[in-house]
């Protein structure tokens, strides 16, 4: 395990380095002075020259990417161009916002899918396990920001039951939720599908087990063996799935952000985009690509002290 | 004669016996038809500008109403779908052969050549999609040339490490080995005797990731970082609905149901497709 741990840790590593310089050479490739486009057109040639020097852009490329690459590990993005202040800071503010979309997201994906999927498994063949089959396989295709769109025409415009842009009150929690009900379905929808499917299926393979048999055979009612004895195994192989679903969360939270107006990292790139800012856009893709790689990495390490065959793959 | 002709119909029959499988068949029909027929079916030009007309709600003269700029949105849904598709169909093909290449090189080639391509597809897999989307965008500036190259840096790592598992599993095998003993060079050995062994899977895996594309492809133009106006494009729909979408909630049904439509039937074709032609995929890693 101790192996396979270093490993995985080690390619967490030269993923995240390599994200850097992919990072550093757009940056580098981008059409324009950056100090110029910081300044803005009415600035004077000394102002850009003094800028420059101070965004060290008067230095070699392989210095500039060095001290790029030195600070970046050390959690120093540089500063923003509009108001200056760190990007790090700027963008840890608004992480917050997006790790509750995500988290929202996963309520809707377990509540929904877990119960789903069982259901199915228990009906299996009948026109139920059809039907949540379909509806599976349909929640997963359609963008969640389509969903996103729609549930704010259905449930905010034209119901008028749910609130339809910004994350509510800081201080008022109940408001906090309700500003969240909406964004987090969209993010988390497709998850039922996912959820769903993979409980059906590890549900079948549990309730043919022998324990189950024998619960059978000692007269248990029904209802407790499927949610006492079988559910609480076959719900194992989903918590593995989540990993891959919190990464996959996070880009439907971008469009997510952007359709309710919701502060986060997603609006923030998004806007850092529209308006050039791109200390900001390259600090933000960089801190949820760290984010993304941290919880493969954990999720694949909970999968490697699961199952010993996947470490044996590595 | 006529046993050649049941052949090459059996797997159309056996998708249509799937109640899912005709509906995706169907669905898919209907986009592509809309999308052929596009000039012939749509009495507006798409991109005609009419301020008179702006933000009629849906009636016999505008099928979808119409939008900000008088534009008929029907025009624009059914030329919408040319987009749509021409993009999922370019960019998937050009996946495809790019995967092909490199998941062979990588699997046929050098050990160190195999590890060194591996981290890059991993490291190219660990950018959350939405986030390499937006970097790109920021380096080409909105085009749908970025959007072709999101797509393809998104599906190649996926396709060439299955090409490069299954060149791995051919490439000891003894009819390879037997081609190379009769003096078949390296080029020779890939085309003729593990390609033809390897694109299969790949194929149903690729009509599998058309929904992706094409939600890709709305998804950047929705947020207006793809396709550049006046084109019409659903997800361009969207953009030009949702700013609207207190009063004018036909803009964004018009935008978005197209899209649900093609992903659903593309997912329920790509899934029956699978079931019928090769469970094994079911769950791919």
């Amino acid at each position: 395990m101790l192996g396979y741990t270093l490993k995985r840790l080690g390619l967490a590593v030269v993923i995240v380095s390599l994200a850097m310089a992919i990072l550093f050479v757009m940056i580098y490739l981008i059409p324009g002075d950056p100090a110029a486009v910081a300044l803005g057109p009415r600035a004077t040639e000394a102002m850009r020259e003094s800028l420059r020097v101070k965004m060290g852009l008067d230095q070699p490329v392989w210095v500039q990417f060095w001290n790029f690459f030195t600070r970046a590990w050390t959690g120093d993005l540089g500063n923003e161009v509009l108001s200056d202040r760190p990007v790090a800071q700027v963008v840890m503010e608004q992480l917050p916002h997006t790790l509750a979309l995500i988290a929202g997201g996963m309520v809707w994906s377990v509540a929904l899918g877990i119960p789903l999927g069982c259901w199915a498994a228990v009906k299996r063949g009948s026109w139920a396990d059809r039907v949540v089959g379909i509806v599976s396989v349909a929640v997963i295709a359609v963008p969640s920001f389509v969903v996103a769109i729609y549930a704010l025409l259905i449930f905010a415009v034209t119901l008028r039951w749910l609130p339809a842009i910004g994350a509510g009150d800081a201080g008022d929690l109940g408001d906090r939720l309700t500003h969240l009900i909406l964004p987090s379905l969209a993010v988390g929808l497709g998850w039922v599908g996912y959820i769903a499917r993979m409980v059906r299926a590890s549900m079948l393979e549990v309730l043919e087990a022998q324990h189950i048999r024998t619960a059978r055979a000692f007269g248990l009612p029904e209802t407790m063996i499927t949610y006492r004895y079988a559910l609480t195994i076959a719900i194992l192989p989903t918590v593995t799935l989540l990993g891959v679903g919190i990464g996959q969360m996070l880009s439907s939270a971008v469009f997510a952000e952007i359709v309710f107006a919701r502060p986060g990292v997603g609006k923030l790139v998004y806007d850092a985009i529209l308006t050039r800012n791109y200390p900001l856009v390259t600090g933000a893709v960089l801190v949820t690509t760290v984010l993304f790689v941290l919880i493969n990495l954990l999720a694949d390490l909970l999968i490697g002290a699961l199952d010993p065959r996947v470490r044996s793959r590595f | 004669m006529s046993a050649a002709v049941s052949d090459a119909w059996r797997p159309v029959r056996r998708l249509l016996a799937e109640p899912l499988g005709a509906l995706g068949i169907a669905l898919v029909l209907l986009v592509i038809g809309g999308a052929v027929l596009a000039d012939w079916l749509s009495v507006y030009e798409p991109s005609r500008i009419s301020p008179r007309d702006r933000f009629q709600g849906p009636s016999w003269t505008h099928l979808l109403g119409t939008d900000q700029l008088g534009r008929d949105l029907f025009s624009r849904v059914l030329h919408g779908g040319r987009i749509a598709l021409s993009v999922a169909l370019f960019s998937t093909a050009a996946s495809l052969a790019i995967g092909v290449v490199l998941g062979l090189i990588a699997g046929y080639g050098p050990r160190w050549l195999d590890n060194l391509m591996l981290l890059l597809f991993d490291s190219i897999k660990s950018f959350p999609t939405v986030m390499l989307a937006l970097a790109l965008v920021t380096l080409f500036g909105p085009s749908l040339t970025a959007v072709v190259v999101v797509v393809v840096l998104v599906n190649v790592p996926g396709y060439a490490r299955i090409i490069r598992t299954q060149t791995l599993a051919l490439k000891e095998s003894e009819f390879v080995t037997a081609a190379q003993s009769m003096g078949a060079g390296t080029a020779r050995v890939l085309r003729v005797h593990i390609m033809p062994n390897v694109i299969g899977p790949l194929l149903i895996l690729a009509s599998m990731d058309i929904p992706v594309v094409i939600a890709i492809e709305a998804g950047m133009s929705f947020l207006g970082l793809g396709v550049r106006p006046p084109t019409p494009s659903w997800g361009a729909i969207l953009n030009d609905g949702f700013t609207a979408i207190r009063d004018t909630p036909w803009i964004v049904i018009a935008g978005g149901l197209p899209i649900i439509l093609t992903t659903l039937g593309f997912t329920f074709l790509g899934e029956t497709l699978r079931d019928v032609f090769d469970p094994r995929l079911k769950g791919r890693g």
